[in-house]
């Protein structure tokens, strides 16, 4: 098939992956979120070749940016291009962090081959999601692990805490917020290797 | 954590969205927004007494227009800023055509007018503050609109924040026409766009800062 052919084909599949997902199938978002992920690290690998090292934190970094932000998916609008924005986005805003922008071996722009390259070999994450989840307060910590760690119903989960069952919803919300947050200013204050930037 | 236990961890529980989200937080930022500047208004401005004799002046009809389209036209580049991938396309130019009217209108009146009157025509009675009066009621409508975006996913975001602020600003400014007693194409062309263009210069410089996710 030619890559056309493939994105054309990625993408439907993927859209009606996404928008069984919104409804609330997780079977459905789970696949997404699994596809997802390898289309994100081929596209940060490319494109980060100095910094290999940083490739799997940005996957779980955007992949938990656009759970938080899925509420601004448009169905009008092509996957492709929402997903790539968002990619994008997180890749423009790690190397204005680290102001090395010099990095870039590859443009920007191009949100062709997206949907096309894959790479689902996942390299050690130097950021440990599961720590930063253990520094959440109480009220959001113990809705996530039971509701998504455990998989326990949010009514066995209001049970269990003695929260309540709205209670519960608005921890797991609140909590999954203040994670991309947490994320956000562990990765400005995290050293980075010494690379000196090429001169133009 | 790995990355395949992370996927397990966002799906768990279901990915059901808020349906209507961007709708619904602007609806709720304007409607609260517009309120607070209203009551700013009332507090300290108060209502002109030429206000209902001006509803009969077709000059009011057309600073409404030209002040809610500007509203129209912003509140249509944020909702698109507010979305990761959506174009502006045609918005931006949309947005300048109220503003390109008013000016050809001013010319117009300028022109017609004896060269005596027209620095008068220009100036108004009210160019002194009104600029700072509609940014002040523009403030609770910027905060408010700000707190809408942070919640959606801005990727430009000095522009996003610009678009924010210049919604703000034309909202404050249709609050303003109850105040207001000018109704001079030269003077809404000039005084009132500056007062509009405050909060979105506000907005373009916070939107870095405050619209990060």
């Amino acid at each position: 098939m030619t890559d056309q052919g493939r994105l054309n084909a990625n993408e439907a599949r993927l859209k009606g992956l996404l928008l069984r997902a919104l409804a609330g199938e997780a079977p459905a978002y789970q696949a997404w979120l699994k596809e997802l992920s390898a289309h994100l690290r081929a596209y940060f690998r490319k494109r980060l070749t100095r910094f290999p090292d940083e490739v799997e934190d940005l996957v779980q970094e955007s992949l938990l940016a656009i759970h938080n932000q899925r509420h601004t998916y448009d169905a009008d609008l092509p996957l492709t291009a929402w997903v790539h924005a968002i990619a994008k986005y997180k890749l423009v805003d790690l190397l204005r962090r680290r102001a090395r922008r010099d990095a870039l071996t590859d443009p920007l722009e191009d949100e062709s081959d997206f949907l096309v390259a894959t790479d689902s070999e996942a390299a050690e994450a130097k950021r440990d999601v599961g720590k930063l989840l253990g520094q959440l307060p109480d009220r959001q910590r113990l809705p996530i692990v039971h509701t998504k760690l455990e998989g326990l119903s949010v009514a066995e989960a209001a049970r269990l805490t003695g929260m309540s069952e709205s209670a519960i919803k608005v921890g797991v919300h609140r909590g999954m917020k203040a994670l991309a947050v947490m994320i956000l200013e562990s990765s400005v204050d995290r050293s980075f290797s010494p690379v000196r930037p090429h001169e133009h | 954590m790995k990355t395949d236990d992370l996927v397990m961890l966002l799906a768990n529980g279901g990915g059901a969205a808020e349906r209507h989200a961007l709708a619904r937080r602007y609806a709720l930022a304007i409607a609260l927004g517009l309120a607070t500047a209203t009551l700013l208004l009332l507090a300290l401005l108060g209502v002109s007494h030429s206000f209902g004799a001006s509803l009969l002046s077709p000059m009011f009809w057309v600073k409404l227009g030209y002040v809610a389209s500007l509203a129209v036209a912003s509140l249509l580049a944020v909702l698109r800023l507010s979305r990761p991938g959506a174009r502006l396309d045609w918005v931006p130019a949309a947005t300048a055509v109220p503003v390109l009217l008013m000016w050809a209108l001013a010319v117009a009146v300028l022109l017609a007018a004896d060269p005596v009157q027209r620095l008068g025509l220009l100036l108004g009675a009210t160019w002194a503050v009104c600029p700072f009066l509609i940014a002040m009621l523009s403030v609770p409508l910027l905060v408010a609109n700000l707190w809408a975006m942070r919640g959606l996913a801005p990727t430009r975001l000095t522009l996003a924040g610009a678009a924010a602020g210049l919604l703000s600003g034309s909202c404050g400014a249709l609050v303003y026409c109850l105040h207001c007693p000018e109704l001079g194409a030269p003077f809404l062309g000039v005084w009132y766009l500056l007062g509009m263009l405050i909060p979105t210069a506000a907005g373009a410089l916070l939107g870095r800062y405050t619209l990060r996710w």
